[in-house]
């Protein structure tokens, strides 16, 4: 009952969203500062982050395979589709969630808080909108660009954890990583970035907006807006992975 | 000119309005006064549209506000400036930001026009020089002036605040005091102010509603404070033991 009334909710705050801009400009900067936060800010943890796993993968998988029949340049091959495919756009978006995530409910909890969104109403700004829209439209656009690097910087850490580790040659890592090559792998992690940037960002910018209370509250709203995150993350990558494929 | 006709205001069980009916006027400091709880943020929030009333109808010049489009409501609320009880200044933005924000959004002005206009409020608040502070450098006072200087950038014709003068030293609360006085006079505007500061209501009180108990105690103005019978009034307004010793004196 409470989460179909605060599913309502999000859908409400998500609907005044796309009344129209008083001003563009305004709207346009705010946009770009967000994806230059949301971008620029996150770059080097999923960068760090995405070298470990394609690490990981690379030689977890260069284990298993040792022994069997099965080619070595299978290791490049396992590496880049099960980057593309699914790490690099669900870990990342999951780290996401919790550092641009709790990121947003903080502020925008703390704007409520402060009375700062009531000034805004009063002035007559449509604060749905100008506070939701720019982050929203900023994470479609730059966590899709994020999930590219990650999974380019993924095969790179896989690249070199086989090879340092001596467990796949040089020459058969890039064979596997060219071998059957599959484009619309690629278009499904953009779906997913897509998606599970918007998912971030309007259900923290949701957790945020209404909050109520002082910094209990605030703290709460923000450890919810990561975890709700994270749990419709892997539930839309199921979704997606149902329909795509 | 703002009017309210028995607003009613419940929070579950706690009935916190009960039915208030009075008019705020044109060029004229209206207060609303009451001990702490006794509703007057409520009373405000209603007032701007902030929190919509259980029962009751508030008239901008005659329009009811709760039946107006989004539309409309949207082109009242360019007409009104609000100060809020923590000055609710953006932490993002310096000072001259904060001022300029109304107009960044609202207004198709010039950059030099928006500077002017910015520079001009900030001179009317005395805070000139300020421009490129945050808000967390500055002080408390100098806060609840630049939200004053940004809450009539736009030339409202209603301005609201909510306890302009809590925590301030009672020298920078009279400047603010007289700050409002000035500008709702200059501008001709109707203010509405919640206060339960002596010295405001003694100074700039033109038009005084009291709320006690989420009802509407006493209505008046600030010469007819002193002679009036009215029991809850005299208690709330001489309720340090100091100023019922000066009311004695004053009495004898
Ligand atoms: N959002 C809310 N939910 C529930 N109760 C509320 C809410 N806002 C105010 N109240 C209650 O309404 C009453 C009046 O509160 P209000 O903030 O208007 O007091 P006030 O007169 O402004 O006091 P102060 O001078 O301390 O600011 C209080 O008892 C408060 O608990
Ligand atoms: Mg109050």
């Amino acid at each position: 009952m409470t989460l179909l009334y605060e599913f309502g909710k999000y859908l409400k705050l998500l609907g005044a969203m796309f009344r129209k801009p008083e001003k563009f400009s305004m709207y346009w900067k705010e946009t770009l500062r967000q994806m230059n936060d949301i971008g620029v800010g996150s770059l080097s943890i999923i960068g760090l982050i995405a070298l470990f796993i394609g690490a990981v993968t690379s030689v977890q998988f260069a284990y298993q395979l040792q022994g069997s029949f099965i080619p070595a340049y299978y290791i490049g091959y396992i590496v880049r589709d099960s980057t593309i495919i699914e790490l690099a756009p669900t870990i990342s978006c999951l780290v996401l969630a919790g550092k641009v995530g709790s990121n947003i409910a903080a502020e925008i909890g703390g704007m409520r808080q402060k009375e700062q969104i009531d000034a805004l109403e009063i002035m007559g700004v449509n604060t749905a909108g100008f506070l939701v829209l720019p982050k929203v439209l900023a994470a479609i656009v730059v966590v899709p660009m994020l999930v590219i690097i990650s999974a380019g910087i993924s095969m790179i850490g896989g690249y070199l954890a086989g090879v340092l580790s001596g467990l796949v040659k040089p020459t058969d890592f890039l064979t596997g990583l060219t071998y059957f090559y599959e484009p619309y792998y690629v278009f499904m992690m953009l779906v997913k970035a897509v998606v599970f940037g918007f998912i971030l960002t309007s259900v923290s910018c949701y957790k945020g907006f209404y909050v109520t209370g002082g910094s209990i509250e605030l703290g709460r709203a923000s450890t919810q807006a990561v975890v709700y995150s994270n749990i419709l993350i892997v539930f839309a990558d199921y979704v997606i992975a149902l329909i795509l494929t | 000119m703002i009017r309210v006709e028995e607003i009613k205001k419940s929070f579950g069980e706690q009935e916190v309005l009960k039915g208030i009916s009075v008019t705020f006027e044109q060029g004229k400091t209206n207060l609303i006064i009451g001990r702490s709880g006794a509703g007057k943020t409520v009373m405000l929030k209603i007032l701007v549209g902030l929190l919509n009333p259980t029962a009751g109808a508030v008239y901008y010049d005659d329009l009811n506000f709760s039946t107006l489009s989004v539309k409309e409501k949207k082109k009242i609320r360019m007409q009104v400036g609000m100060l809020f009880q923590g000055s609710a200044l953006f932490d993002s933005m310096t000072v001259e930001e904060n001022i300029r924000f109304p107009l960044d959004m609202f207004t198709n002005d010039t950059k030099l026009e928006k500077e002017n206009r910015v520079n001009h409020c900030l001179e009317r608040v005395e805070l000139e020089g300020s421009n490129k502070k945050y808000p967390g450098e500055i002080s408390g006072g100098m806060q609840k002036r630049v939200g004053i200087a940004r809450s009539i950038v736009m030339n409202p014709k209603y301005l609201f605040c909510d306890e302009p003068n809590s925590g301030l030293d009672p020298k920078t609360s009279i400047l603010i005091d007289e700050l409002i006085r000035k500008i709702t006079i200059d501008n001709n505007i109707t203010t509405v102010i919640n206060t339960h500061d002596m010295n405001s209501v003694m100074e700039i009180g033109d038009n005084i509603a009291l709320l006690y108990h989420g009802e509407l105690a006493w209505v008046g103005n600030k010469d007819e404070v002193l002679d009036s019978p009215s029991e809850t009034l005299q208690d709330f307004i001489f309720a340090s033991p100091f100023l019922q010793r000066l009311r004695k004196a004053y009495n004898q």
